[in-house]
């Protein structure tokens, strides 16, 4: 699944489109411990976090993730919005826990 | 990419706000040189966790990155307050990082572990009240 795909699906808010909408979505993967997410996170997976501040930002490009998912209505804040639109990073969000967000993109990849 | 190229970056207290700034401008010049998508990855993986660690743990300091068609070789050098116990920094989940850092999602203990674990090689040289340099290689 690209990430166009899991965009067009709706069933997450746009936050940021980010500029390489065309990357596939390998896996799923959640933690808020930045190191762990930085350690653990495989590349092209898509990051599911309640942790929502300017290092998420940097973890996601650095560990190369396809996306981050943001969980249970947490918002980016200004400044990590700024820097997600920068660095080109696609943010999506939803109300729902963690779990289920995952879950639901675990199904979109497996059919 | 015949000639050795050097980047230098001075690594401020406050970059904690600037996050991650200096690995985030190696990967892109990495990048631009074509070197793999898997050695760009460790190189950011383990830069980014010493910046992060040269901020929260020791007030800043300086990265050389030099870059050969062998190899990457990141050294952090920082005049913070040393490291008095490496054996027990190394291991998985130690931290002494206060709880306001905790709050930002750091301070895991898994820093100085993913370093080693994303680089080739990797040395602490650290006198305790002068301060901790850490050399990474990472192969390509
Ligand atoms: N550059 C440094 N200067 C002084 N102490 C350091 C430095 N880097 C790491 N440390 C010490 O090693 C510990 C473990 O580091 P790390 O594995 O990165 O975990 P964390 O940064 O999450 O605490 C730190 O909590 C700190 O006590
Ligand atoms: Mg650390």
């Amino acid at each position: 699944m690209k990430v166009q795909d899991l965009i067009d699906k709706q069933i997450f808010r746009v936050i940021s489109e980010g500029d390489d909408t065309s990357r596939d979505i390998t896996g799923v993967f959640c933690c808020d411990l930045l190191s762990i997410a930085m350690g653990k996170a495989p590349a092209d997976s898509a990051w599911v976090t309640v942790m929502g501040n300017i290092n998420t930002i940097a973890v996601a490009t650095l560990a190369d993730v396809s996306c981050v998912i943001m969980a249970e209505g947490v918002v980016l804040d200004e400044v990590a919005r700024t820097k997600a639109a920068q660095q080109g990073v696609t943010v999506l969000a939803t109300e729902e826990p963690v779990f289920d967000a995952a879950l639901k993109i675990y199904q979109e990849i497996h059919g | 990419m015949a000639e050795a190229i050097r980047l230098t970056y001075e690594i401020s207290p406050d970059d904690f706000t600037r996050a991650g700034e200096a690995s985030s401008d190696v990967k892109k010049k990495l990048r631009s040189l074509g070197v793999s998508p898997d050695a760009i990855r460790k190189v950011a993986i383990a830069m980014y966790e010493g910046e992060i660690n040269m901020v929260i743990h020791a007030e800043g300091g300086i990265i050389t990155v030099d870059i050969s068609p062998d190899k990457i070789v990141m050294i952090l050098a920082d005049k913070g307050p040393g490291i008095p116990d490496i054996e027990q920094a190394m291991q998985a989940g130690w931290s002494t990082a206060p709880n306001e850092i905790r709050s930002l999602g750091f301070g895991a203990g898994m820093g100085l572990p993913n370093m080693k674990k994303y680089t080739d090689e990797m040395t602490i040289d650290t006198v305790i009240g002068k301060g901790t340099t850490i050399t990474m290689v990472v192969k390509i």
